[in-house]
């Protein structure tokens, strides 16, 4: 429990340990990487059962399937533009990966794996070297006017080129950052208000009332957490949609 | 139907529309993409995202600075001037999301 030992050990939760038994031991699969795979299984089901009736009048799974379908289509067509169509395996692949993700963590007892900067610095990277290799693929070296502000004299572009350049990397920490901070700052809030309840019910009646004010706290935090979970795999989906934009579009 | 005989035919998309704004049946034109996340726009969201905008690119000027000055033995020099090209990189990042659009 988090309460153990008198102290709150809100960070013990992200501790990686070695799912599936030995066999997961032995090649170091961790609940995280079971949660990723839980996450994809996830997909693909609302997905594959989904689409199953086929019918006219869609029933409630086939109606969240086709919905899924559209935002995601949509998304992709009006912030990148008509070509955006390409990119649509990879940006439905990418949000509902960290959707599933983030709304599984928030079940009792499962593993964020979006609450792991590996874990998000790596897709931030993944987005990265796609719109740069998009770009480089579509402009070749034009890409590199990118980095040249218009209208601008050019006795200040020295000044001006590095500084285009390091917000264009920077967005490889912004995008990774943004994800990795909010779902661990909102586990590590749940546990901190869940080890209150549990500290202060422990210390005697008169602190029954703090402990359900903590009780209150944490009911509200949960749906707060659906909220972020959803928000931040939206806010990722649309940034990379924007970045492409950027990579296809130039300026 | 454009040949219709009503010769007010093409005025009359124009009093629909008139009369729908005026019931404000019409979704105001929405620009997607212009404002990710805009619907988080809560005082702490915002503020998250300048946090966030402008430590990455301190934190990528910093690492750029620090690795260049350790491959030339520079020490301080390198590191100090991307701390300022990384705090103006932060500030153009903040103005890239916050800019007013044309």
């Amino acid at each position: 429990m988090a309460a153990q030992g008198g102290g709150i050990d809100a960070l013990g939760q992200f501790q990686l340990v070695p799912a599936l038994g030995s066999y997961g031991a032995s090649v170091n699969f961790s609940q995280s990487n079971l949660m990723m795979v839980l996450a994809g299984v996830l997909t693909l089901a609302l997905l594959w059962l989904g689409m199953r009736p086929r019918a006219m009048v869609p029933g409630r799974l086939q109606s969240a399937a086709e919905m899924a379908y559209n935002t995601v289509m949509g998304m992709c067509v009006e912030t990148i533009g008509p070509e955006g169509r390409a990119f649509f395996p990879f940006i439905f692949t990418l949000f509902f990966f960290i959707l599933f993700g983030n709304l599984v963590g928030v079940w009792p007892y499962a593993f964020t794996f979006t609450s792991h900067i590996a874990v998000t610095l790596a897709m931030a990277a993944f987005v990265m070297v796609l719109t740069t290799a998009v770009a480089l693929r579509l402009h070749g070296l034009k890409f590199f006017s990118y980095f040249v502000p218009e209208g601008v004299p050019k006795l200040l572009l020295p000044l001006l080129v590095p500084i285009e350049v390091l917000s264009y990397v920077s967005r490889l920490i912004s995008l990774s950052v943004r994800l990795f901070a909010n779902m661990m700052a909102g586990h590590v809030m749940l546990e901190v208000f869940g080890a209150f309840i549990v500290m202060l019910g422990g210390a005697g009646l008169i602190f029954w009332a703090p402990a359900a004010f903590s009780f209150a706290v944490n009911v509200a935090l949960i749906g707060f957490e659906f909220l972020v979970a959803v928000l931040q795999a939206y806010v990722f989906a649309i940034l990379t949609c924007i970045y492409l934009h950027d990579a296809v579009h130039l300026h | 139907m454009s040949e219709n005989p009503g010769d007010d035919d093409g005025s009359f998309e124009e009093r629909l529309a008139a009369a729908r704004s005026r019931r404000g049946l019409d979704a105001p034109p929405n620009q997607p993409g212009n404002d990710p996340g805009g619907f988080g726009a809560t005082p702490w969201g915002i503020g998250m995202r300048v946090g966030i905008e402008m430590v990455s690119a301190l934190v990528v000027a910093v690492a750029i600075g620090y690795g260049l000055d350790r491959l030339f033995g520079t020490r301080p020099i390198l590191t100090a001037v991307f701390v300022l090209l990384g705090g103006a990189a932060g500030v153009l990042n903040v103005w890239r999301e916050f800019a007013p659009r044309q």
